[in-house]
């Protein structure tokens, strides 16, 4: 019965409009499908949008390695309110964190006056999304890194530090590797999340085609020329690359659980 | 070996042992101010910048930037509306997957999990193209529900009707046998004649009332039910994907003894099953509609930008900001991100709430996910 309203439940709200999705896309001929997925506009938007997207994610990789390793390992005053703070891109809505990113580093802008005569603009550029991208994923490798890095046996290291090892070195050899699953896992999520990543962005990006044109912004530049079959084709392109980030996704996750320790 | 070379040994395991998990001061504290700055920069800057713009211009001019706008005025309004809508609907929708998922085994049920993670990696773009596609003018539904929209209303009315009559008849079916009256004891006969009887009277009290204007167009798209769609969309794996970790946790043997008991389905459900997961279900609802509240692409997608009518916040917030009222696009910003504090106070709390009632096992990656 539960499953019966479930099924149908899921069936009105994503089988069917997924269905609808291929099928007007099925109604275009192999030659719009392709002028439309492969336009010189679209191929900068799709480069743009995977490019800003992994290098938001490596960002993040880093970053979150290191706020989930100081996070977990040392104490200092605030600690919970900054383990806290670290969801706050998830909680906030956005629309609001690209507002925010656009009026932080505009010339006038408080981080932007410092910034824009050192040549670095940070609003309305691809840098803008690349940060405003960082600032989204930051919560997903934290919070995928922070739980593996609790459980993690100390026995381990000390018998690394037994063995003479630096610290660098136990780090490297010892502690890296356990983590890998963790981190590759919190990559992909940021990583799916900057790809799919559209109130923000359009914010921070100011729209320009071929320049700063992520693919969301492509498709309703498209649904507002009336252009359904061409937006629903870049759209399909979209859902396929979700398709297979959800099943890599999964994957990695259960590969990750079966390699905690 | 001598005792005076043993000491020695164990002395030095013990303090190996001390710093193996320990860095050098000065490691600690540069990557310690280092996390610190990109926590400050990347976030704290952010939500100080909001609320310093948005009071810029004073106190009164803050009120009235929220307040005096009624276009303003009208996507809190909207908001408020549409949020509690898609979050009934998704908290329903959750109970119903988690107790699907986490009670029963049945074919498709990896897929049926795949399915509920779905909206996490859809781009929210796509989704509310989706809807434009089915329910738009030049969709597949559109033009018949732009002749005679509300045609459809009564069969869909009693077709709820009919749900709600079984889901009832199998809650309230007592299970001891010897109480049983022939209405309860022949599922198989009573639930299709109940069911039609249900779906007549509903459709003929409709027919004959005239509840539904005529030949008028149903409006979805650009309209008020569109935002509420796209927004269930967005939405919906939070409260489920909240829910299932922990009904496979508890598990069925209290609702077992429960049933055995004599409870009907009903009972078992409020005085058990509710309990159980309690902190779960907040959780779950708290982090739905922190989503629900700040959704921008699927509900851009599907609202048509009418001022003062398909508005929700975050869309005030990008009209503003293109008419360049920045103090009036940042007012309403400081109220959503207000409502994001909120909601990460209450996530703190709750978190250290549930360890010990529930029993909760810690957060894997998708569940953080908002």
């Amino acid at each position: 019965m539960t499953l019966g309203y479930t099924v149908f439940y899921l069936s009105v709200l994503v089988l069917i409009p997924i269905t609808a999705c291929f099928l007007k896309a099925s109604t275009l001929s192999f030659h719009e499908f392709w002028g439309a997925v492969w336009t010189e506009r679209a191929r900068a938007a799709y480069y743009l949008t995977f490019g800003a997207a992994f290098i938001a994610a490596l960002v993040n990789l880093v970053l979150g390695l290191l706020l989930a390793w100081v996070l977990v390992r040392y104490s200092f005053p605030g600690k919970k309110i900054v383990d806290s703070l670290v969801d706050l891109p998830l909680a906030l809505p956005t629309a609001v964190g690209g507002l925010v990113y656009a009026s932080l580093y505009v010339q006038k802008g408080w981080l932007g006056q410092y910034l824009v005569p050192l040549g670095i603009r940070g609003a309305y550029t691809r840098l803008g999304i690349v940060l405003v991208l960082v600032f989204v994923g930051l919560p997903f490798v934290v919070r995928t890194v922070q739980p593996i890095l609790e459980d993690l046996d100390p026995e381990s290291e000390e018998a690394a530090a037994s063995l003479g090892s630096t610290r660098w070195q136990a780090f490297r050899n010892v502690i890296l590797p356990t983590l890998y699953p963790a981190l590759i896992t919190g990559f992909a999520l940021a990583f799916a999340r900057g790809i799919g990543e559209y109130g923000s962005v359009v914010f921070v990006s100011g729209n320009m085609p071929y320049k700063t044109e992520i693919a969301p912004i492509l498709i309703v530049a498209r649904l507002e020329e009336f252009a359904y079959g061409e937006a629903t084709a870049i759209a399909v392109v979209l859902l396929v690359i979700s398709f297979i980030m959800l099943v890599l996704i999964n994957r990695l996750e259960r590969w990750s659980m079966r390699h905690e320790y | 070996m001598s005792t005076e070379a043993l000491v020695k040994s164990s002395a030095v395991t013990l303090t190996i042992r001390r710093h193996a998990q320990e860095d050098a001061a000065w490691v600690r504290w540069s990557l310690t101010l280092f996390a610190l700055a990109v926590v400050g920069l990347l976030v704290v800057v952010p939500v100080v910048n909001v609320f310093a713009e948005a009071l810029s211009e004073g106190l009164r001019a803050y009120w009235n930037n929220l307040f005096a706008d009624p276009d303003t005025r009208q996507s809190i309004f909207l908001t408020l509306t549409v949020v509690p809508i898609a979050l009934v609907a998704n908290v329903v929708f959750g109970l119903a997957a988690a107790w699907a998922v986490a009670r029963f085994n049945f074919p498709g049920r990896t897929l049926l999990t795949a399915l509920i993670d779905l909206p996490f990696s859809v781009s929210p773009v796509v989704a509310g193209l989706m809807f434009v596609l089915i329910f738009g003018l030049q969709g597949y539904l559109g033009p018949l529900l732009r002749r005679d929209g509300y045609s459809v209303m009564p069969y869909l009315i009693s077709i709820l009707g009919v749900g709600l009559f079984i889901l009832l008849f199998f809650l309230f079916r007592p299970n001891s046998h010897q109480r049983s009256q022939a209405f309860w004891k022949y599922p198989w006969l009573s639930v299709p004649i109940g069911s039609a009887a249900v779906f007549s009277l509903l459709f003929f009290i409709q027919q004959y009332f005239h509840i539904w204007p005529r030949n008028q167009s149903l409006k979805i798209i650009f309209a008020t039910p569109g935002l509420v769609l796209a927004t269930a969309f967005v939405t919906f794996p939070f409260v489920a994907r909240e829910l299932i970790p922990v009904m496979e946790a508890v598990g069925a043997d209290e609702e077992l003894a429960a049933v055995s008991l004599g409870a009907s389905g009903w009972r078992m459900f409020w005085d058990v099953t509710v309990p159980n997961i309690k902190w779960g279900l907040v959780y779950g609802i708290i982090l739905c509609n922190a989503r629900a509240i700040g959704e921008f692409g699927a509900v851009y997608v599907v609202s048509g930008h009418i001022a003062g009518k398909t508005d929700t916040m975050p869309l005030r917030i990008e009209k503003l900001f293109q008419e360049y009222n920045l103090p009036g696009s940042f007012a309403v910003a400081s109220l959503l991100t207000l409502v994001a504090i909120f909601t990460l106070i209450a996530k703190a709390t709750l978190e250290r709430k549930i360890p010990t009632t529930a029993g909760l096992p810690e957060p894997k990656a998708n569940e953080t996910q908002l």
